[in-house]
């Protein structure tokens, strides 16, 4: 039998610090308003030119002056350091970088520096950089290939330049769960900081991968969509009886998590408390959910129990809902597990608005979770015009609703069959 | 100032990122312009890519300073 972690729980963990780099831009404030505002950042792919391949959409982040809220990589990455990093460092590096500015945490000595620790993580990492590197080799260029190449194509680089930009010399450590490695990585820095492995932990994910082979490779797997060429904002529709596929974003989510009492020492401002984490495995196919999402089922009813609520204790939740054949499923363990409080319950996708962000889809939408407790906001689905399913939940169609958010759950899941579900609440 | 001392400081200001001031004949690429090992690995690269020479990976341990890479460019160039 596992242990009992509630012994743990007298190591409370809040978050003290949001980075947020997403198609609908750079910075929490910027993305979270126009979320709200019911805005769409999925474009035709600006970055290469897609028209070789079925999906042609996709959520990428805009460029412009940081001041607008857009992305200029100098503010954050200095020029001669850029090349030695793929574009899923160079995101994550800004919204990490944004996530401890914002938190105002600067251990002042080498006891707080290795109390502080790096979990950032990516579904895929380097994609482009391995692609332009095979090219180099395959010209029989092999001799020419960048030292650089190998860090810069490396997942848990991210991790590794945020140690060393602030000399945080705690755990340094990376999540690799494709589409849950957000909330692996949230969840798994969090147990280190109850289990005393770190006072402060930076966690979180970073993806990249709107490039010719992501977009092929996803395309090949038939996972994305490619009915919506011609109108973009309109090809991510979680739940809709017309979704055909996912629509891929990138961008970066990274929080700094905190012990309760650290924070509080040091008057930092707390966005909401981390109470439950919940995960499981399907066993039973690559890409597909079981039946009936029972993993989906487990890693939810194992968060809950692990933050000492019931289902009724939750007011929201943010689906994984990728705008795919399984948002039924999701639906389906959601509406069997919250039997009677599913009438009660808002529930949405906000992969509606900037697409699937991969590795980095569950930090940014645990974020959310916590914006909208908040707020007292919960933000919209999207394009959820003619839902396949009927269902008692409030799947927040079109517009954002003001609501009393106390408690938030977010589920994400990956290939591999891999679950997992995490729970906030304000503080 | 050769041809080549020019081109070699002109690579070492882009790949480095360090002021063309600092970039005199004597300093060192570690020690002086904050090159770790993996940059002067490509530095290197980049000196055999713009000036068509073959630079082998003992000759390459011996450039440690922007006055080397000229001198051993200029030598090869002139063979």
């Amino acid at each position: 039998m596992m242990a009992d972690i509630s012994a743990m729980k007298e190591r409370r963990v809040v978050v003290t610090g949001m980075g947020l780099v997403t198609p609908l831009g750079v910075g929490v404030e910027p993305t979270w308003q126009r979320l709200l505002a019911g805005e769409s950042g999925i474009r035709r792919i600006a970055s290469f030119d897609p028209s070789d391949l079925p999906a042609q959409v996709a959520g990428e982040v805009p460029e412009g002056p940081t001041a607008e809220g857009k992305f200029t990589l100098s503010d954050w990455v200095a020029p001669k350091d850029q090349k030695k990093m793929d574009r899923f460092i160079h995101l994550g590096m800004a919204a990490a970088i944004m996530a401890i500015e914002d938190s105002g945490w600067k251990p002042e000595d080498e006891e707080g520096r290795c109390a502080t620790g790096v979990m950032i993580g990516s579904g895929i990492g380097g994609l482009q950089t391995i692609y332009d590197a095979s090219l180099t080799v395959a010209s029989g260029k092999a001799r020419r290939l960048s030292p650089f190449f190998i860090p810069s194509a490396l997942i848990n680089l991210v991790s590794g330049h945020v140690s060393i930009r602030y000399g945080f010399k705690g755990p340094n450590h990376s999540a690799v769960t494709a589409c849950a490695t957000g909330v692996h990585a949230i969840g798994d820095a969090t147990r280190l900081i109850m289990l005393g492995d770190a006072d402060v932990m930076v966690a979180g994910g970073a993806e990249a991968a709107v490039c010719p082979l992501g977009i092929a490779g996803f395309s090949a797997a038939r996972a994305l969509s490619t009915a919506f060429n011609d109108t973009p904002e309109k090809a991510s529709r979680p739940w809709d009886r017309d979704r055909d596929g996912f629509v891929m974003g990138e961008g970066s989510g990274i929080v700094v998590l905190e012990e309760y009492e650290h924070a509080k020492r040091r008057g930092a401002k707390i966005y909401g408390e981390i109470i439950g984490y919940g995960l499981s495995g399907d066993a039973h196919h690559i890409t597909a959910p079981a039946e009936g999402h029972e993993g989906a089922f487990r890693a939810m009813s194992k968060a809950i129990a692990s933050a000492g609520l019931t289902p009724a204790d939750i007011d929201y939740v943010n689906a994984h809902g990728t705008s795919t054949m399984a948002d039924d499923l999701e639906l389906d363990a959601v509406q069997r597990l919250f039997g009677d409080h599913a009438s009660k319950l808002a529930m949405s996708s906000t992969k509606s608005a900037i697409g699937h962000l991969l590795g980095a889809a569950g930090s940014v939408e645990a974020m959310f979770c916590m914006l909208a407790i908040r707020d007292g906001v919960v933000p919209p689905t999207l394009n959820l015009d003619n839902p396949a399913t009927e269902s008692p939940i409030d799947r927040v169609a079109h517009e954002a609703q003001r609501r009393d958010v106390k408690v938030a759950l977010s589920n994400s899941f990956g290939f591999g069959g891999t679950n997992a579900s995490i729970v906030v609440r304000g503080v | 100032m050769s041809e080549i001392a020019d081109k070699v400081k002109k690579i070492v200001v882009e790949h480095l990122g360090v002021d063309e001031s600092k970039v005199t004949p004597d300093a060192s690429f570690i020690d002086d312009l904050g090159a770790d090992s993996l940059d002067t690995v490509e530095l290197v690269m980049a000196f055999e890519e713009a000036f068509s020479v073959e630079i082998p990976e003992d000759a390459a341990e011996k450039i440690t300073t922007v006055k080397d890479a000229i001198d051993y460019i200029e030598k090869q160039k002139s063979a």
